[in-house]
């Protein structure tokens, strides 16, 4: 019954978020300032996990190829799909769940528990769209372009790792990354970022905008907010999975 | 003018206000007084529709707020200004984005005359060279200047304060309820102050409220409220030594 009643809640949110714009130029301005808010601030930490992922990922692939008749390009073909498949839209999707989730539910709940959502009500103005939407569109748009930083400083970070230590050459990296690629797993791949875009801000959002009370309950809804983007990233991964990659 | 009809709200089936009625003059400033608990709140978020009533009926200048589409109600509570009890100033914006904000949102001014009427405003509340300090950066009463300075920027119809003393040392709330009562004047709008500070009651009360329990338990101004023949009225005015002594002064 809680669970129909947050979907309920949820779904009117998002209605009201979709709601027409009231002014473009206001709303296009305040897409750019999230885009370097929720995007261009996260380079940095996808940048680092990416490149220690990407190197963990092809020393222990390498490491735990024992069987001489395997060939070692395979270790540059497992890099690369590993990045592209899973590390870069859904790990990522779920640090940046963290990371822009909490901000965004934070953000949003202590605006409603100091009035500042009221301030904007009682202008006449749309809350829920002026706040949240941009976000949202803000995610959408540049989360991709983190997702293919991601899939390439992952695949260099395998490939420096692999060179440094001497545990493959660079001609077998290369010819394992250039392998059997599929061209496929690439939209599938933009498919779960864009998806996943959609939850880490706009549920973060919904517990932060019905928040009530004061700092403790911020807090709670923050946590609440990243608990269950991650968890609906998860069950996503799935479903997206299953409907993309099934034969 | 604001004209209520037999307003009613119950939380949880326990009923908070009990079938108000009274209107609230234009060019006046109207307020609002009570214990905590007595509803205050409630009225006014009910009466700029942050929570619907009900029963009964809110008119604004006799166009009926309560059975109006939302859509319509946008375009009434554009004619809203609002001071409230924190200030609810944009903390990440500063001081000239917060006035300017509505501005940005319902005007097609060009930057410079927004520019000159969020000047204007800020200089009429008695603020200069703080446009790009943050709330953070500036004190209590400053802060309540700013959202006071925010809500008149588009010229509003009706201005609604609460409590806006709060927090605030006696000297500087008297400023604050004088700039209320210039503005009020000077506009010829209709305000509504919720508040329990006894200075705001004497001094710019024009029509007063008294709320108890969330039932209307007296209605008049500054001058009737020490003869209010009200017993509930008299035990929450006169709760102070200072306030008794006044009364006895009066008398």
């Amino acid at each position: 019954m809680k669970l129909l009643t947050h979907f309920g809640r949820y779904y009117m949110l998002m209605a009201k978020t979709f709601a027409k714009p009231q002014k473009n130029s206001i709303y296009f301005k305040q897409t750019i300032k999230e885009i370097d808010k929720l995007g261009i601030n996260s380079i940095g930490i996808v940048f680092i996990i990416s490149v220690f992922m990407g190197a963990v990922i092809t020393l222990q692939t390498r490491y735990n190829l024992e069987n001489p008749l395997i060939p070692l390009y395979l270790v540059g073909l497992t890099a690369r799909d590993t990045m592209i498949l899973e590390f870069s839209s859904t790990i990522v999707g779920l640090i940046l769940a963290g990371k822009v989730g909490s901000n965004i539910a934070s953000e949003i709940g202590t605006m409603r528990v100091t009035e500042q959502i009221d301030a904007l009500e009682i202008m006449g103005i749309n809350s829920a769209s002026y706040l949240i939407f941009p976000k949202i569109i803000a995610a959408i748009f540049i989360n991709p372009f983190l997702n293919i930083l991601s899939m390439f400083v992952g695949i260099a970070g395998g490939w420096v790792a692999a060179v440094s230590s001497g545990a493959l050459s660079t001609a077998d990296y290369l010819y394992g990354i250039h392998y059997a690629f599929i061209p496929y797993y690439i939209v599938y791949s933009m498919v779960k970022t864009v998806v996943f875009a959609f939850i880490i801000t706009s549920v973060p959002a919904y517990h932060g905008f019905y928040v009530k009370g004061g700092a403790l309950e911020v807090g709670k809804a923050s946590t609440k907010g990243v608990v269950y983007s991650s968890i609906l990233i998860l069950l996503f991964n799935v479903i997206i999975t299953q409907l993309m990659l099934a034969k | 003018m604001i004209e209520l009809k037999n307003v009613r709200k119950a939380f949880s089936g326990r009923e908070v206000l009990k079938g108000i009625n009274i209107v609230f003059e234009k060019g006046k400033t109207n307020l609002i007084i009570g214990q905590s608990g007595s509803g205050k709140t409630v009225l006014l978020k009910s009466i700029i529709g942050l929570h619907e009533i009900d029963d009964g009926q809110i008119l604004f200048d006799n166009r009926d707020f309560t059975h109006m589409r939302n859509r319509d109600r946008k375009k009434i509570r554009q004619e809203f200004g609002m001071v409230f009890q924190g200030g609810a100033l944009f903390d990440s914006a500063t001081v000239e984005e917060n006035v300017m904000f509505s501005l940005n949102m319902f005007t097609d001014k060009t930057y410079e005359e927004k520019l000159d009427r969020v000047n204007f405003v800020l200089k009429r509340v008695n603020l200069v060279n703080v446009n790009h300090l943050f709330p953070s950066e500036i004190s209590g009463g400053m802060q309540k200047r700013v959202a006071i300075a925010r809500a008149i920027a588009l010229n509003p119809r009706y201005l609604f304060c609460d409590e806006p003393n709060s927090g605030l040392d006696p000297k500087t709330g008297i400023v604050i309820d004088n700039l209320i009562r210039e503005i009020t004047e000077e506009y010829n709008i209709t305000t509504i102050v919720n508040t329990h500070d006894m200075n705001s009651v004497t001094e710019i009360g024009d029509k007063i409220l008294y709320l108890y329990l969330g039932e209307q338990n007296w209605v008049g101004n500054k001058d009737e409220i020490f003869n209010s023949g009200s017993e509930q009225l008299d035990n929450f005015v006169f709760a102070t030594t200072l306030m008794r002594k006044i009364k006895n002064n009066f008398k």
